[in-house]
């Protein structure tokens, strides 16, 4: 019971942070809400067991991708002057 | 105006199919046939306790097989992109690290590193595996370049790792024709003990070689990515 409370929370937290990372208009804090987007669902793999999902979507989606999102802001900030 | 209404429609349309699938979805209760094969079966046929390593590498290795060379493809493209061309030796005005990321990351690295090599040497009794120990080296590494950027890897070192690893990983796809079953049997230097490190045939060997592949690429797209800071 505990674990579907707190699946139902981390879906809702997921939803919101979603939406900050497509409607915020400052790029940083979208790419961090994305980011945590990633975080957030790969806990929610474990809570529903799966934790080979859970290992993959923490290592690339909240830590590689949002790196690699990040070198590719500055490179086009460089660009734009 | 119309616009938004036309986007109103389509967000109703899909709202309708979703409706049906969400009104008829009852949920299983056991499992169907064919994973009640490989949960079966699995011990026996493969020898690894962990089913789901057992269904990636050996039942659907080929579909492995694929992934790591999209994965491929697309380091592979990026580092096509982003082919250094100026190369005049100007210096990059790196802001400071912190002190504190610098040094946790002097702690961390190691510990990372070593933790990507655990989670793809026990694949086949714990959770995760090739491509999940992979990508936690890889992460070890991003954290490395960000903490010490001055710091050089060599791009040849990673492309010989990820070279010898793709090769071995076919050879002992081949391997598994020519002494076992079919393309990745596991079943080719016997099966071993269930449950102990060296047990469930060739999935630690195949799944060392993942493990470097996947890591030495994601390695790669970070690292040409990190050179690429300097141009315009």
């Amino acid at each position: 019971m505990l674990n579907i409370i707190l699946a139902i929370f981390l879906g809702i937290l997921i939803i919101v942070l979603a939406i900050m990372a497509v409607l915020n208009k400052n790029i940083v804090v979208a790419i961090i809400a994305a980011g945590a987007v990633s975080l957030f669902a790969s806990v929610l793999y474990l809570i529903l067991a799966a934790p080979d999902v859970a290992m993959t979507e923490a290592a690339i989606g909240s830590g590689l991708s949002t790196i690699i999102f990040f070198y590719v802001l500055n490179k086009i900030n460089r660009q734009n002057g | 105006m119309v616009k938004n209404a036309f986007i109103f429609l389509i967000l109703i349309g899909v709202a309708m199919i979703l409706v049906n699938l969400f009104a008829g979805f009852t949920g299983n209760v056991d499992l169907g046939q064919i994973a009640n094969h490989y949960v079966a079966n699995g011990p026996a046929e493969v020898g690894s306790a962990n089913i789901v390593t057992a269904v990636v590498v050996t039942y659907r290795g080929f579909d492995t097989l694929g992934e790591v060379t999209i994965l491929f493809l697309s380091a592979a493209i990026v580092g096509f992109f982003l082919k250094i061309e100026n190369t005049d030796n100007t210096e990059r005005n790196l802001k400071y690290t912190s002190e504190i990321l610098n040094t946790a990351s002097q702690v961390l690295v190691p510990i990372m590193i070593l933790f990507g090599v655990y989670v793809f040497i026990n694949g086949h009794l714990s959770p995760g595996g090739g491509f999940q120990g992979g990508a936690i080296i890889a992460s070890g590494l991003v954290l490395m370049f960000i903490a010490q950027p001055k710091k050089e890897i060599g791009h040849k070192l990673i492309n010989i790792i990820e070279s010898i690893s793709g090769v071995g990983f076919v050879l002992m796809g081949l391997a598994g024709v020519l002494f076992a079953g079919g393309f990745l049997d596991n079943n080719v230097i016997g099966l071993g003990k269930f449950g102990t490190l060296f047990s469930a045939g060739a999935i630690p060997i195949i799944y060392i070689f993942v493990g470097l592949k996947v890591g030495s690429e994601l390695t790669g797209i970070a690292l040409s990515l990190k050179e690429n800071q300097n141009e315009a």
